[in-house]
């Protein structure tokens, strides 16, 4: 597993004064919520850009041979472009083989599952082969700069896991969930079919009369409305998915969470009564929340020696854009590589 | 309820809670206050919120923000 993360740090105190509240009142929030810095990409770096770099590192190391690739799968939310696919980017910048399947899933926070279990279902029929499974996202190019309740957390990023099969290896328990009623509660209102980019559509406003300005263009978050659910929905599922793998909260090592704020996880923490340190919470203050990518790079900033060194029992769980949320239960570590790679882009 | 009071104006110095029936209606407390107050709450009390309390309509007013510190097990 690799993470590639920009090396430009945004630390929030100098952001501070972007925001229309009194800087006084914004920078209480820096320790609860975990505004410390975010990772930004530069203004021309694309999606594929951040998943090509981090192939060629992957590549260059040894770590995976060209000729094993069976698949390319990318989860992402902002593609380069409508069309091609990203995935289809990567393989032309790699010149991969015709039979090298390529597929992009845009699930948002949650996208890192599916990009897997999409792995996980193409291995089926590769024998021998090796899937890539990228998670990337560029979103800070979605979010208004002056808004306070998502830009601060928002963080570029990407994360990519070599899957393969393996004789030895124990079975992956998942669960996932989606509820669309609530697809309103993360969006980005214009751009695609249904609105489509304008002048009109790029005007910075408070819509919700709270001082926060974002255009139409820009993701906008119900942030209570994302809270009540999280906390209403995470933890049973997680009660669900140990229930169906056999185990008790106690047997799992690591609790590798997506990073949205450390508010929101301190809270799942406290009520799941899982210890915190079991619980990671400091990817989201140090690289920001990459959306899908905020799984790999929790794993290789946090446990990159425990991950190369021996097996530990994870649950690993994502919720987001939907919205849908999920939880795996599995073996990890062992890899031939784990590793977070800072990257100029 | 003074120390409550006390702990909404260190939170929100420009407003008189006294005087407002609905801090959440009368735009006294934002969603981001609340996040704050847990956090002064939580120390102050020395208590720890359920997340699933965490609702605009417990944050309304004194009385009700009294309620969720009961709740949690705090004293007021």
């Amino acid at each position: 597993m690799l993470s590639v993360i920009p090396q430009t740090a945004v630390r929030f105190e100098d952001e501070v004064d972007n925001y229309t509240f009194p800087a006084k009142q914004t920078l209480r929030l820096q320790k609860v919520m975990g505004y410390k810095q975010h990772r930004i990409v530069k203004e021309d770096t694309a999606t594929s850009d951040l998943c090509c770099a981090g192939l060629e590192y992957i590549l260059g190391r040894g770590w995976l041979k060209r000729e094993e690739i069976g698949g390319i799968v990318v989860a992402t939310s902002l593609p380069d472009h409508f069309i091609p696919p990203v995935s289809s980017v990567i393989h032309g910048e790699f010149q991969l083989g015709k039979d090298v399947a390529c597929i992009d899933v845009s699930q948002g926070c949650v996208a890192f599952f599916w990009g897997l279990l999409e792995a996980f279902m193409l291995l089926e029929h590769m024998e021998g082969k090796k899937v890539v499974v990228f998670a990337a996202d560029v979103l800070s190019k979605k979010v208004s700069q002056k808004d306070r309740n998502s830009y601060p957390l928002i963080g570029d990023g990407a994360g990519i896991a070599i899957v393969e099969n393996c004789m030895d290896a124990g079975k992956v328990h998942t669960i996932l969930y989606n509820n669309g009623g609530l697809r309103d509660a993360l969006k980005i209102p214009a751009g695609g079919s249904r609105m489509p980019s304008t002048q009109e559509t790029a005007i910075l406003r408070d819509m919700d009369g709270d001082g926060n300005l974002r255009a139409l263009d820009n993701l906008t978050m119900n942030g209570a409305d994302v809270f009540s659910f999280v906390q209403a929905e995470v933890p049973p599922l997680i009660d669900e998915v140990l229930d169906f793998a056999g185990y008790s909260k106690e047997d799992m090592d690591w609790y590798l969470f997506h990073q949205p704020n450390k508010f929101m996880l301190r809270k799942l923490a406290e009520k799941l009564g899982v210890p915190y340190e079991k619980m990671p919470m400091n990817t989201v203050e140090e690289f920001g929340n990459s959306s899908g990518a905020c799984i790999p790079i929790n794993i290789t900033y946090n446990l990159a020696d425990a991950m190369r060194t021996r097996k530990s029992r994870c649950c690993v769980s994502a919720f987001g854009a939907g919205l849908t949320w999920g939880a795996m239960v599995m073996e990890l570590g062992e890899m031939d590589f784990c590793e977070a790679y800072y990257s100029s882009l | 309820m003074e120390k409550l009071y006390g702990i909404l104006a260190s939170l929100r110095p420009e407003f008189d809670f006294h005087t407002s029936e609905n801090f959440i209606e009368d735009g006294l407390l934002d969603s981001f206050d609340i996040v704050a107050l847990i956090s002064e709450l939580e120390e102050s009390y020395q208590i720890l919120i359920d997340a699933l309390d965490i609702l605009p309509e417990n944050f309304c007013s004194v009385e009700a923000i009294a309620g969720v510190v009961k709740k949690n097990g705090g004293a007021l």
